[in-house]
């Protein structure tokens, strides 16, 4: 045995009060395959995530290829001599990526040139048979497929020590044995490789070198296998595992049973399919597929993944529409708006699909009264089934802090609340080990026996479908072949049935083959140690992949531009000071012409409209309460004859100040008019000399000599939408790599904090740049507001306020934990600074209190400055330097901010 | 529709709202702290406005024009010399900048008609309206009362009596805090509800609710009461605690007339929360609606500048927002006590746009899960 590759001391973690390791001491050998064994929910992928260092430690110590994992100096140069592939298919991966990008995206990581990159992809790609899919999206590769991918991407490093974290679960046997030849290839070229592996499958943990048995946080046992077997007396890993669980000695797994095929009623059909057929544009997912099963069979649906069982089952629950042939389920023609059919089947999807914000309970207790199962019963059924699918200790945590097989059980659960008379399960015992898997199809058969329950059921395990009392065999869409298993295996002359499976996926199989594992993968060059501290190429890769993620996603760059242009055109219209058309009205007690004419000369100037006069004070009351009238006009009686005999009289004018700005405006012209009249009925008059003010004050307005609202405000949208849309874009592209699960690969690899904030940025600096340049050119084209100053000023200062806006989505993004959370901070902290307190409408000196200080130090403030400076007043870069300084301090403030929240490690 | 199943599936969105601490706390933020700060900033349409006078003639009624400049309306004066004007108002240091010529005293009692020069950063389209004849009434109301004791003046023969009703010293606050609480409304109902959708739709959760027996209207109704309870419960809270307490803003209508026309209009957001998240296909998409969608809201309902003052094609489009009939009616109740005679037809008007987008986004709702 080489040196301990790994080695624990009272290793422990703890998600709240849930214990995860439990003081785990452990010393794993180098340059072998170790495996973890062990039911699900023990704590194999936190070990895992552990070693990987995706996970920071809590208590304990661990060290890792030599050193110390707490340490950051060591995990820095640790973490590009590991791979990791965490549990779940694909998870890693970036979806709308293709093959060859994925691995590339690695490759950049690591700081390989352009020529040892392409080298090493080709290779890898032809040793994975994935070579003739290179252009293929992630997102539509099967589970093998995605796995092999993973792998690439993990591999492409010459890692010291691979991690794989269940690789082969949910996978198909033929995927399953091309992988594992795979890995023996690789590991034949590199023979100074350790690999570390997470299974469920004890078939294949029995070819390892030296397993570890863990159970509850524990570790029961290591050694060989051969050991193990030898020190529980036990013919079998299975019975071994057991043996180290509950002592020599305890009952071993029961074989698998074969109860005898019902007698069934061939009338008596529950699920029939008639060329049922579903086409994805031109790929044709399920192809002419029949079927026909009667009540209280165990039907089984095996094939390789992506090959249409999920969409056939999609079909018979109603979920997708077929696109030709006919379902019956009980006899009846499939209508998918029939809510009666849908409470007698029980269906369940291959990915978890049950809230993870709800607990167990909750869960539950949710499905159960939506299925409307008496009140009463409720509590009694959660207890019954919670025990079935030993689910009792979890059912108050969340789903997220359980392991993978307890999150199937609770889906299987609740897919059997309501005691349907039929269960559609899609690859329900995925990941969940194989003691919980038996005690699940004993389950299973009791139903199908005792309560006649048919069930159609995809599954990868071949001791599953030996126990179905059909199954059907689908590949590429169509069925291959039908039968019970026994007929199966009589046909190929094997006598397994995953012999069987394996014939016929091999006659019609499209994936090609694996290609040979060249000896110059392992004969590369030593591995560079990655640079430390900032590198432009890992930032770059990064920027690489998230442009790459825009482009898939056009939707998303065409919203920002054009939606930008939109709302320029809106709102560069829409907001305006010229108050017109205000609505007014009369409440006249003198009713002679000279008091009409009063009102004529208001109702005759642009900005008012007048209304239907009003007869009394409760009338103008309502009317002005209800909004009608902005003004009310009221001319006392005898207003002519005091007016002529030069007594002073009073004219009310009653001006609606709900909106203040409004009533400002109106109290201005109302004044105005009245002064305009006085001033024409003294001249009319004729006698007296119009007296003249006895000072002139001439007034210039600058900058915007007619006082338009377009120019002033054409400028002001700028800043602003360039504050919203890019801090949009990127406020979700962390917290989304979060949510979705793609976060672990920044975990475990080199990139520092700063190259993966700036690598995202950058696509977004340049989208937002574009942004900058169609505004502009809005501005001085459609909306003929004049550019009078430095356009280049103006470009470099949008640059700078671009960065800080792209940075405080960022900020967001960093830290906050749901998508939703991230938008909503996003929209608020945005929109409320940028509208109200940079000086779009108010100008920031003229703000008060908090408002104040936050447009003082908000960039829409200072960008705002520039922007009107450059378009309105004619002014360079040396004017406006004084604006420049808050935006330089911005960006690096706003950046520094987001990676000191961001974390390199999962806590 | 079933309403035990509305009310089981809503129940469940409350417990998902409540294990997202973070996001309870930005609701909180956006209802308390945002409003005041939105409230207290805002400035009166002319207050502490900055004005520069270059004073070159340095007389008594010169010095008297610098002292007629004083708080809240303006800032006391910054007396520069003419070379600093310039700069000063191209920094955007100054909103005015009022120049009186040397021997402008003596000229003024000579009866020459001086002439002073009022330069105005027309850029602040807000204060440069209103401003401008503020500078010029006080420099004339200052040089006529100088001259009246020179010599004796005669009063207007008509007087003007101006008041302003509902908001009598037309301060901007009030007006902010409710454009404020009407804005987050929106905001918060639009991406609860829509967020919540999308979320169940990116996790998959949605496709399970479906071979249930639960309709996706049902789906969308517990949606809407859930989020709209939490919404609702926050702006009430707002209303009478930040509005009504801490800001003292007085109301003087009926808050329940006020609240109904709040739960209306929170039923007409939701349903277009729920209506952008049946066209967005995921959640980076839907938060650019939500912008999209948010800032013409925000901007063009006659929260932020009055709707008479929009072209007649804005005005007309944005009978369509919910946020439009929203604010008149606020406006309405809050400051002058309108009954419900005479909102009903914004109440009504929130209604039909709620109807409406549920409708639609119910036919998409479906056309989106085929």
């Amino acid at each position: 045995m080489m040196r301990p590759v790994v080695s624990a001391r009272g290793l422990s973690l703890r998600y709240r009060d849930v214990v995860a390791l439990d003081a785990v001491d452990l010393d794993l050998p180098g340059g072998c395959m170790v495996g973890l064994i062990g039911p699900d929910g023990v704590g194999k992928s936190s070990l895992l995530s552990l070693i990987a260092g995706a996970r920071a430690l809590q208590d304990g110590e661990l060290r890792v290829l030599g050193g110390d994992m707490r340490e950051r100096r060591h995990r820095e140069s640790a973490v590009p001599r590991i791979a990791y592939m965490p549990q779940g298919l694909g998870k890693s991966l970036y979806p709308t990526l293709s093959v060859f990008e994925n691995v590339d995206f690695f490759g950049r990581l690591f700081g390989h040139g352009r020529r040892e990159r392409e080298r090493r992809i080709a290779e890898l790609l032809q040793a994975t048979g994935l070579a003739p899919f290179a252009d293929r999206p992630a997102a539509k590769l099967s589970g093998g497929m995605k796995q092999k991918l993973g792998l690439c991407c993990a591999l492409i490093h010459d890692p010291e020590l691979l991690i794989l974290d269940e690789p082969t679960t949910g996978i198909d046997p033929l995927s399953r044995r091309q992988f594992w030849q795979l890995i023996g290839a690789i590991r034949a070229q590199r023979p100074g490789m350790s690999v570390l592996v997470a299974t469920a499958y004890m078939d294949e943990a029995a070819g390892f070198d030296f397993l570890v048995a863990m159970d509850a946080g524990r570790v029961l046992a290591t050694g060989s296998p051969r050991e193990l077997l030898a020190r529980t007396g036990a013919r079998s890993l299975e019975a071994a595992f057991i043996g180290l669980r509950y002592g020599a000695g305890a009952v071993p797994v029961r074989p698998v049973e074969h109860a005898p095929r019902p007698r069934v009623d061939d009338n008596d059909i529950a699920i029939e399919a008639e060329n049922l057929t579903k086409r994805f544009g031109d790929f044709t997912a399920v192809d002419r597929v029949n079927l026909r099963i009667p009540r209280g069979e165990i039907f089984g649906f095996l094939g390789s993944n992506g090959c249409g069982k999920t969409t056939t089952m999609k079909m018979l629950t109603g979920l997708l529409p077929a696109t030709e042939g006919r379902v019956w389920l009980f006899g009846k023609e499939l209508d998918p708006h029939d809510l009666e059919t849908r409470r007698r089947v029980g269906y369940m999807s291959q990915s978890f699909s049950l809230y993870s914000e709800l607990t167990v309970r909750e869960n539950l207790v949710l499905h159960a009264r939506l299925f409307q199962l008496p009140r009463a019963e409720i509590p009694a059924r959660v207890a019954r089934l919670a025990e079935r699918f030993e689910l009792t200790e979890v059912l108050d945590q969340l789903p997220g802090a359980l392991s993978l097989g307890q999150r199937q059980r609770l889906s299987l659960a609740v897919a059997m609340l309501h005691e349907p008379e039929m269960l559609i399960l899609d690859e329900p015992t995925s990941g969940v080990d194989p003691a919980a898997r038996d005690a699940f199809w004993d389950i299973l058969v009791e139903l199908s026996r005792r309560d006649r329950v048919t069930i159609f059921v995809s599954t990868h395990f071949m001791n599953e479908a030996e126990r179905c009392d059909r199954i059907s065999l689908m590949h590429a869409g169509r069925v291959l072949v039908s039968g019970t298993p026994r007929e199966l295996m009589a046909q190929r002359g094997v006598d397994s049935l995953e012999d069987a499976f394996i014939a016929y996926l091999e006659e019609a199989v499209e994936e090609a083959a694996l290609g040979p594992v060249m000896p110059a993968l392992a004969a590369t060059v030593e591995p560079t140690a990655p640079r430390r501290g900032f590198d432009w190429r890992r930032m770059y890769s990064y920027a690489r992949r998230e442009a790459l993620e825009l482009r898939r996603d056009p939707i998303r760059a065409a919203l920002a531009l054009l939606g930008s242009v939109i709302l320029m055109l809106v709102i560069g219209y829409g907001i305006s000071m010229d108050v017109e058309d205000l609505r007014f009205a009369v409440l006249d007690r003198d009713q002679t012409t000279v008091s009409r004419d009063y009102v004529h000369s208001i109702a005759g100037s642009r900005y008012f409209i007048e209304r239907p006069p009003i007869l009394d004070d409760a009338e103008l009351d309502r009317r002005m309460r209800a909004g009608e009238i902005s003004l009310a006009i009221e001319i006392p009686p005898g207003f002519a004859r005091r007016l002529a005999r030069g007594d002073p009289v009073e004219i009310g004018a009653w001006i609606d100040g709900s909106m203040p700005m409004r009533a400002e405006t109106v109290s201005g012209y109302v004044q105005g008019i009245h002064a305009h009249w006085l001033a024409e009925r003294a001249a009319l008059a004729g006698g007296s000399r119009q007296p003249t003010a006895p000072v002139e004050i001439e007034t210039r307005f600058r900058y915007n000599p007619d006082v338009k609202s377009l120019v002033a405000m054409v400028p002001a949208m700028i800043p602003l939408l360039l504050m919203l849309i890019p801090a949009m874009l990127t406020s979700l592209s962390v917290v989304r790599e979060k949510e979705l699960g793609s976060i672990v690969n920044f975990y475990v690899t080199p990139g520092t904090r700063l190259e993966f904030l700036l690598g995202k940025q950058l696509p977004y600096i340049g989208l937002a740049m574009l942004n900058f340049l169609l505004l502009f050119l809005m501005a001085i084209t459609l909306f003929g507001v004049p550019m009078t100053g430095s356009f280049l000023t103006l470009a470099l200062a949008a640059l700078l306020y671009v960065v800080s806006a792209t940075g405080l989505g960022l900020l967001f993004s960093s830290f906050m934990r749901s998508q939703i959370a991230a938008i909503f901070a996003t929209a608020i902290l945005t929109i409320l600074p940028a509208v109200q307190f940079s000086g779009l409408i108010d100008p920031v000196s003229s703000l008060e209190g908090l408002g104040r200080l936050i447009g003082e130090a908000y960039p829409t403030t200072h960008f705002l400055t520039i922007a009107r400076g450059t378009f309105s007043k004619a002014l360079g870069f040396g004017d406006l330097s004084a604006s420049f300084v808050p935006l330089l301090l911005a960006a690096p403030v706003i950046l520094g901010l987001a990676v000191a929240l961001l974390r390199k490690q999962e806590r | 529709m079933r309403l035990s199943n509305v009310l089981h599936l809503g129940v469940k969105e409350l417990r998902s709202l409540s294990r997202d601490p973070l996001l309870f706390a930005l609701i909180l933020f956006a209802f308390t702290v945002s409003v005041y700060t939105a409230a207290t900033a805002m400035p009166e349409t002319l207050h502490e406005v900055p004005i520069a006078i270059v004073d070159e003639d340095q007389s008594p009624l010169s010095g008297r024009i610098a002292g007629a400049f004083y708080p809240p309306y303006f800032q006391p004066p910054t007396l520069i010399a003419h070379s600093e004007m310039d700069p000063r108002l191209d920094a955007g240091l100054d909103t005015f900048a009022l120049v009186i010529p040397p021997e402008f005293q003596r000229d003024l009692l000579a009866g020459r008609r001086p002439q002073l020069q009022l330069n105005v950063d027309a850029t602040r389209v807000s204060q440069a309206f209103t401003g401008s004849g503020y500078v010029q009434a006080i420099v004339s109301g200052e040089v006529e009362e100088f001259l009246r004791r020179h010599r004796a003046g005669a009063a207007a023969p008509v007087e003007l009596a101006l008041r302003n009703r509902f908001n009598p010293a037309l301060r901007q606050g009030w007006f902010g805090a409710i454009a404020e609480v009407v804005s987050n409304v929106t905001m918060i109902a639009i991406i609860l509800a829509g967020a919540a959708l999308i979320r169940e739709r990116e996790h998959g959760t949605i496709e399970h609710l479906l071979v249930m027996p639960v309709t996706p209207a049902e789906i969308m109704v517990s949606k809407i009461w859930a989020m709209g309870l939490v919404v609702f419960v926050a702006v009430a809270f707002s209303l009478t605690v930040v509005v009504e307490g801490w800001l003292g803003v007085p109301v003087a209508g009926s808050i329940g007339l006020f609240l109904l026309g709040a739960a209306l209009h929170i039923f007409a957001c939701t349903t277009l929360g729920i209506f952008l998240a049946t066209v967005a296909r995921s959640m980076p998409q839907f938060g650019l609606l939500l912008i999209l969608t948010m800032l013409p809201m925000q901007t063009l309902s006659g929260g932020m500048t009055p709707r008479e003052s929009m072209p007649e094609l804005v005005q007309q489009l944005m009978l369509v927002a919910p946020t439009t009939h929203y604010i008149a009616l606020s406006e309405a109740i809050l400051f002058r006590g309108a009954e419900f005679s005479m909102v009903w037809p914004q109440l009504l008007a929130l209604v039909v746009i709620g109807v409406a987008l549920f409708l639609l986004s119910l036919g998409q709702f479906r056309k989106s899960l085929a």
